[in-house]
C-alpha cells in the first residue's frame, strides 16, 4: 500500500535572534513523513526538537529552506493562514494540558470547533470524547479531574477537528507512570486507526512505543530508525468501555 | 467564527471571576447612574419651578420699580428699595385707551408683622393690595369676601386672613366679623382665602390681605408700590401689552428719549425662559462632573483587561494554536470588556432612575409639584457611552492579546 507523504522537510534551517545574537537552532533538517506514522522526536532539551515541532504544526515559520504539507509549500505563509491550517489539519497535546480553567470537558473539546469554519456538529464533540473514554465526565470542569483524564481531554479536543496529524509534545512529562500509559495507549490505539501522529520526548522509554525514532542533537537529525521491539501500552481495561 | 460564540467564550471569562467583573463594572455602575439621577432630579427640579411659574399664568405681566439688565434679575432681588412705581402709575395703566388688553391689574407693598387675637399669635407677611388681587393670582376666597375699591382706597381696617392664619388665629372658631390686631392696630376680618400651598418661594397661606392705602399710609409710612402684576386677555398680547405699558409709564415718569427705564417690566413667559436656562445649563454641568467618573471607571477597565490578558497568556496561547486568529482573539477581549460596561451601564441605568424615582416620591410626599422624568434621550446615550468606553478601554488589552506569540504564550509561567 503506498503511502502518501504528508510532511517533506528540505534544508530546513531555524535562526533566533536575540539581541543581536543569532542561535541556529535547526540546522538543515530533511526529513518525510507519511500518513499514518507514529513518530517519536527524542532528543535533550535545547537540540531544537521543539522548534522542528513547532514548524512542523505551524506555529513557527523556518528561516530557509522549503516545507511541504501534503506536497503544498507552506513555508511561507501569512500567520492567519497558518492558524487557519493549525485548525483544520492538526492537533495538539501539551505537557501542561493547557485546558480552559473551570470549564467543562465538553467545552474545552468543542474549543477548536469555535474557532472552524465548518458549520459546527455537537457529535463530533461526543464522539471524540467517547474515543478517549471520559463520556461520564462530560459536563465536569477541567478543575475536578486528575491529571491523566486531563490529558485525556485534550487529546480528545485535539481529535475533534479529525485532523491528518497529532502532535504531542512531552504528553506524559506530567502525568504518573500509570497515567502516561493510558495516555500512550490511547496514542497508539488511534494510530492504529490510521492518524499520524508525531511524540516529541526526551524519555527513550516514552519514545519506544512509536514505530519510528528521530533522533536530534544541536540541530542537526543524527539517527533516524524503525523501533524493533515496540513497547504497546495496554491497560487491563478497555477505557472507551 | 461567529458573534455568538465570541460572546459565550467572552461571558465565560466573566462568569468565572464575579467578584473581579463586579467590582470591575462598578466604576460604569456609578458614572452611569450619577449621570442619570443628575439629569432626572434636574428635570424634575426644573419641573417643579416652571410649574409654579406657570401656576401664577403665562398672561400676567409683572412691573418692578427699578432699572435691570434685560434678562437679570429685578433689582429688587438685591434689596435695594425703589419707589419710582406710584399708584397714579397703575392708575394710568387701568385707562383702557392706555393698554387696550388689560383685563386686571393689581399692586402691593409688603411688610412683616406680628399678628394676635386674644392669647394666640402669628408671625405673617401682611399684603397691603387692592380688589384685584384674588382676580390675577387666581386665588378664591374661602369664606366672606375679598377687599373692594372703596376699603382700596379709603384706609379701611378690614383684612382678610389666608388659611393658616385663620387656623392659627382661631381655629375651628368663626373668623368672620371678629376683630385681630396687626401692629397694635385693629383690623376686622372680612374674608379667609382658601388654602392655596406653596407656590413659587411663598406660601400665601400665611399671608393677611388688607387694603393698599391702609398698608403704605398707616403700617409702613410710604407712598411707593413694590410690586405690580397685571393680567392680560390672551398671552398672545403679552408682547404689545408690554410695550404699551412701557410708553404709559414712561410718559408717567417724564422720560425723554436718551433717558433709560427707572421700572422692569417682566412677563411670566420670560422668566420661564430664564429658569429653563439657568437648570439647564446647571444640570448639565453636574452630569459632565458625574461624567468624569466614567473615565475614572474606564480607566479602571483598562486595568483589570491587562491583568486579565497576563493571567489568560497560556489561554491565549493556546487558543492561538489550535486556529485562533488574531482577529478572534482581539474580538474575544473587546466583547469582554464592552460586556463588563454595557452590564454596568445597564444596571448604572436601573439605579439611577430607580433613586430618581425615590426623589420624585420623596418630594411630592413633601408636598412639591414634582414631576418624576426619565429622559428617553439619557438612556440611549448612557448605554452608548458605556459601550463607547469599553470599545475604548478595551481596544489597547484586547490588541495586546492579539500580538502574542503563540509559542511564548504557551510556555508563560
Amino acid at each position: 500500500m503506498a503511502k502518501e507523504n504528508l510532511i517533506k522537510l528540505s534544508s530546513l534551517e531555524k535562526d533566533y535572534t536575540n539581541e543581536e545574537v543569532v542561535t541556529n537552532v535547526l540546522k538543515g533538517i530533511d526529513l518525510e513523513i507519511t500518513q499514518g506514522e507514529f513518530v517519536a522526536i527524542m532528543g535533550p532539551s535545547g537540540s531544537g526538537k521543539s522548534t522542528l515541532m513547532h514548524i512542523m504544526g505551524f506555529l513557527d515559520k523556518p528561516t530557509s529552506g522549503q516545507y511541504l504539507f501534503k506536497g503544498k509549500d507552506v513555508s511561507n505563509l501569512t500567520d492567519d493562514e497558518l492558524a487557519e491550517i493549525r485548525n483544520e489539519e492538526v492537533g495538539f497535546i501539551f505537557q501542561a494540558f493547557n485546558l480552559l480553567q473551570r470549564t467543562s470537558v465538553y467545552d474545552n473539546v468543542r474549543l477548536p470547533l469555535t474557532y472552524s469554519s465548518k458549520k459546527f456538529d455537537k457529535n463530533k464533540v461526543i464522539e471524540a470524547i467517547k474515543a478517549v473514554g471520559l463520556y461520564h465526565r462530560l459536563n465536569n470542569l477541567s478543575n475536578q479531574l486528575s491529571g491523566g483524564e486531563k490529558q485525556r481531554v485534550a487529546i480528545a479536543r485535539s481529535l475533534v477537528n479529525d485532523p491528518s496529524i497529532i502532535f504531542a509534545d512531552e504528553p506524559t512529562g506530567n502525568l504518573d507512570s500509570k497515567s502516561g500509559k493510558q495516555i500512550m495507549e490511547i496514542l497508539q490505539d488511534l494510530n492504529e486507526h490510521g492518524k499520524t501522529i508525531i511524540l516529541v520526548t526526551h524519555e527513550k522509554y516514552t519514545a519506544e512505543h512509536a514505530a519510528r525514532i528521530i533522533k536530534i542533537v544541536d540541530g542537526e537529525i543524527v539517527d533516524d530508525y524503525q523501533v524493533k521491539e515496540r513497547l504497546i501500552a495496554r491497560m487491563e481495561k478497555d477505557l472507551t468501555k | 467564527m461567529e458573534l455568538t460564540s465570541s460572546l459565550r467564550i467572552a461571558l465565560a471569562g466573566l462568569k468565572s471571576k464575579k467578584t473581579r467583573t463586579f467590582l470591575t463594572m462598578l466604576g460604569i455602575i456609578i458614572g452611569i447612574s450619577s449621570v442619570i439621577m443628575i439629569i432626572s432630579v434636574g428635570a424634575g427640579a426644573q419641573s417643579l419651578i416652571l410649574n409654579q411659574i406657570k401656576s401664577l399664568g403665562s398672561n400676567l405681566i409683572a412691573i418692578y420699580p427699578g432699572a435691570s439688565q434685560e434678562s437679570g434679575p429685578p433689582p429688587s432681588v438685591f434689596g435695594s428699595a425703589n419707589t419710582s412705581l406710584k399708584i397714579s402709575d397703575l392708575e394710568a395703566l387701568k385707562n383702557y385707551q392706555n393698554v387696550p388688553n388689560v383685563v386686571a391689574i393689581t399692586y402691593y407693598v409688603r411688610g412683616s408683622a406680628t399678628m394676635t387675637r386674644q392669647d394666640n399669635e402669628f408671625n405673617g407677611t401682611f399684603v397691603a393690595t387692592t380688589a384685584d388681587y384674588p382676580e390675577v393670582h387666581d386665588i378664591p376666597v374661602a369664606e366672606g369676601r375679598f377687599l373692594d375699591q372703596e376699603e382700596e382706597k379709603n384706609l379701611a381696617k378690614v383684612v382678610v386672613l389666608g388659611a393658616t392664619v385663620k387656623t392659627e388665629l382661631f381655629g375651628d372658631e368663626e373668623a368672620l366679623g371678629q376683630m385681630i390686631k396687626i401692629k397694635k392696630h385693629q383690623f376686622r376680618v372680612i374674608g379667609v382665602m382658601a388654602k392655596k400651598g406653596t407656590s413659587g418661594f411663598e406660601n400665601q397661606d400665611n399671608y393677611v390681605f388688607i387694603p393698599v392705602s391702609t398698608g403704605q399710609k398707616i403700617m409702613l409710612g410710604i407712598d411707593y408700590v413694590s410690586l405690580a402684576r397685571i393680567k392680560i386677555n390672551s398671552s398672545d398680547n403679552v408682547n404689545q401689552a408690554v410695550d404699551d405699558i412701557k410708553a404709559v409709564l414712561r410718559q408717567q415718569h417724564h422720560l425723554d428719549a436718551k433717558e433709560l427705564d427707572d421700572f422692569t417690566i417682566r412677563a411670566q413667559a420670560q422668566a420661564i425662559e430664564i429658569f429653563s436656562s439657568i437648570t439647564d445649563a446647571l444640570t448639565y454641568f453636574l452630569a459632565a462632573i458625574a461624567a468624569i467618573s466614567l473615565l475614572v471607571g474606564g480607566i479602571g477597565i483598562m486595568n483589570i483587561m491587562l491583568i486579565s490578558v497576563t493571567e489568560r497568556t497560556r489561554e491565549i496561547g493556546l487558543r492561538k494554536a489550535i486556529g485562533a486568529k488574531r482577529k478572534n482573539i482581539l474580538s474575544q477581549f473587546l466583547i469582554e470588556s464592552i460586556a463588563v460596561t454595557l452590564l454596568g451601564g445597564i444596571i448604572g441605568i436601573i439605579f439611577g432612575i430607580l433613586v430618581s424615582f425615590l426623589v420624585a416620591l420623596i418630594a411630592r410626599w413633601l408636598g412639591y409639584n414634582w414631576d418624576f422624568v426619565i429622559s428617553v434621550s439619557a438612556v440611549f446615550i448612557s448605554c452608548s457611552i458605556s459601550i463607547m468606553v469599553g470599545l475604548f478601554f478595551g481596544l489597547y488589552p484586547a490588541f495586546k492579546a492579539s500580538e502574542l506569540n503563540p509559542i511564548e504564550a504557551l510556555q508563560y509561567e
